[in-house]
């Protein structure tokens, strides 16, 4: 006999009242649980939004619209190229990549076309339809994106399509946009002559469905020297970190870029990151509801069963149980609720999150299997922090008047 | 001389006044000694069975328990000499109601912390001796009252303590249990010179003691 097995027959001797005392700290674990399932979710869909897009925040000239980044206007007015510099150097974070553009009209062989100067090693080419093409190259560091380990967790549709960067495209190479293609029926190998230079097409993109379907996109130098706009380009897109966008990334790019217009693209990854943001208030919100519900629900039942108990408190006592005896048998059987309850949370969370999240939130939900070490910790706080002080009270306990209670 | 007493007073407060639960209490219990106490409800016979170990704190007087004053030592101490000297027998038999018999008998062993092949070695040999090696596996509910007694007594004496305080052990039974019993503390007291104070208002109880003490109104008026 010892006191951890006195503790583990009262517990098993009187299961009906174990099983009230762990209903609220289990349903408030298993609410948490299944919103950060789904959250979890939610924030991939969102990565992988922003890998689709490629970038999710602009910097363009003071007075430029976004009309102008995407007619390219021959007038349209440009920035200084030492800008990309200007955002290295300074200490803002949550910028993974920038790629800045220069982007015109031009004429080519009597059609018009937008002809575009990108940086190939840090041109941002994440779409999947880019990547189909072959185009892959060093992967970028996406500080927000969700770690590989999540991905694999969640089988990730488009795990592999991480985001790359073109790795090479030299002075007389370029892409070009399907539509362009088939309107100068170009295919990779041909020549193209663009104001006077000749170009070698190194490969012709599938159809995106976007303004690059209209593009031929060349190494931003040769752009900036056909086109005699030195060191300028039209815009910058950057691939920002999507919490830090929601943290105030922007204003603090306005901050050292006073005299551009600094806005985001995208409107459904904002939609997401206002979702995300939501879930985790939810959550946050939650969270303290069942700090408390849980707390006085463990710390309740732990206060009615020390009552019940002042008898058996007192024998203890009275044959020579030491106040911290005492002590140990309450809190030995709130960790073990703890645990107990952080167990029952994540297994009805983690269900109530697989069965419910497609019905309702339209995304597949799997198990997260880190949320049951996280689960296990919370209730185990709840459940001590809700019965330290009847404990405090049990060990208090005058045995001698205990043991009158005959 | 294994207990002594000396001037013990406990003063009660009740509806603004004091009252003498105890009152100039003196007395020497030798080794091995069989101390019954008797007196009428009130008397004062529970509050000095519960004080002598601090159950009940004194308001003053000394207490010397083997050469040594206990009514002055802080309750930690207080606990380890009830933990390794003393053993308690209650008219209510103070069974832990979901622990088996040999469970309940290992307890004070569990807190001395002894291993658990020795507690269960230990509180079998002492279930034996008391005549309930069938029973062991039974709940106190499952026991007659006089079984449920003899299971304290067990547990009273598995940690071999120096002293056995026992209020009222044969209260609660009938006249045929309650002798069974006092032959058993008897038996107890003489084969293991275990000393026994016994709290009890029956005059046969009374009549197996060595020593008498008999109290009226917080006072020693017989011994």
């Amino acid at each position: 006999m010892t006191i951890s097995k006195l503790v583990l027959i009262e517990l098993w001797k009187r299961k009906s009242q174990l099983i009230t005392g762990l209903l609220a700290i289990t349903l408030g674990i298993a609410v948490i649980v299944a919103i950060q399932s789904v959250s979890v979710v939610s924030e991939q869909n969102v990565a992988r939004n922003l890998d689709n897009l490629g970038a999710n925040i602009l910097v363009l000239p003071q007075g430029a619209s976004i009309d102008n980044y995407y007619t390219s206007d021959i007038d349209a007015p440009t920035l200084p190229m030492d800008y990309v510099e200007r955002i290295l150097t300074s200490t803002i974070a949550g910028v993974d990549n920038m790629s800045p553009k220069l982007t015109r009209r031009v004429k080519v062989n009597g059609q018009s076309i937008v002809l575009t100067g990108i940086l190939p090693k840090s041109e941002i080419a994440s779409k999947p339809l880019w990547q189909s093409s072959g185009l892959v190259g060093a992967e970028v560091k996406a500080a927000c994106a969700p770690t590989e380990s999540v991905n694999k967790s969640h089988g990730m549709e488009d795990e592999k399509l991480k985001r790359k960067a073109i790795d090479t495209l030299l002075s007389n190479d370029c892409i070009a946009g399907s539509q362009v293609a088939r309107l100068l029926k170009l295919s990779a190998n041909s020549q193209v002559t663009i104001m006077g230079k000749e170009f070698k097409v190194v490969k012709v993109l599938p159809e995106t469905g976007t303004v690059d379907d209209d593009r031929i996109f060349a190494n931003l130098k040769d752009v900036q020297h056909l086109l005699g706009i030195e060191n300028q380009v039209s815009a910058i897109e950057i691939m920002g970190c999507c919490n830090a966008i929601s943290e105030g990334l922007l204003s603090k790019l306005r901050n050292i870029l006073p005299d551009t217009r600094v806005t985001t693209i995208g409107q459904i990854v904002s939609t997401q990151i206002e979702t995300n943001q939501l879930m985790k208030k939810v959550t946050l919100v939650m969270l303290i509801i069942i700090f408390f519900v849980g707390g006085i629900s463990i710390g309740n039942y732990i206060w009615a069963n020390v009552n019940e108990r002042k008898r058996e408190i007192g024998i203890l006592r009275m044959m020579g149980a030491e106040r911290r005896t005492i002590y140990k048998m309450f809190l030995l059987k709130a960790l073990i609720l703890g645990v107990a309850g952080g167990i029952l949370g994540f297994l009805i969370g983690t269900l109530a999150g697989v069965i419910l999240g497609p019905y309702l939130a339209g995304i597949i939900v799997k198990p997260v299997y880190i949320y049951l070490l996280w689960s296990i910790l919370l209730s185990v706080a709840i459940s001590l922090a809700g019965s330290l002080f009847p404990t405090y009270l049990a060990a208090k306990f005058d045995p001698h008047s205990n043991l009158q209670e005959d | 001389m294994i207990l002594q007493g000396e001037n013990i007073l406990k003063q009660y407060q009740h509806n603004g006044g004091l009252i003498n639960a105890l009152d100039s209490v003196s007395f020497s219990v030798k080794k091995g000694d069989f101390v019954t106490v008797t007196g009428p409800s009130g008397s004062g016979k529970s509050t000095l069975l519960l004080s002598l170990f601090g159950l009940i704190r004194l308001t003053s007087g000394n207490i010397i328990f083997d050469g040594k004053r206990i009514d002055n030592i802080n309750d930690r101490k207080l606990t380890e000499i009830r933990k390794k000297s003393v053993g308690y027998i209650l008219q209510s038999f103070a069974l832990i109601p979901y622990l088996t018999t040999i469970q309940n008998v290992m307890i004070p062993l569990a807190l001395e912390k002894v291993p658990k092949k020795e507690q269960y070695k230990r509180a079998s040999e002492i279930l034996d001796y008391v005549g309930l090696a069938d029973r062991t596996d039974h709940l106190p509910r499952e026991l007659s009252v006089g079984q449920q007694q003899r299971v304290a007594i067990a547990r009273s004496i598995v940690h071999r303590p120096q002293i056995i305080m026992a209020d009222e052990p044969t209260g609660n039974l009938d006249p045929a249990l309650s002798l069974e019993i006092l032959e058993f503390l008897r038996k107890i007291n003489q084969e293991n010179k275990i000393t026994i104070i016994m709290v009890t208002h029956s005059p046969v109880a009374a009549g197996y003691g060595t020593m008498k003490l008999h109290l009226n109104e917080g006072k020693i008026v017989n011994s």
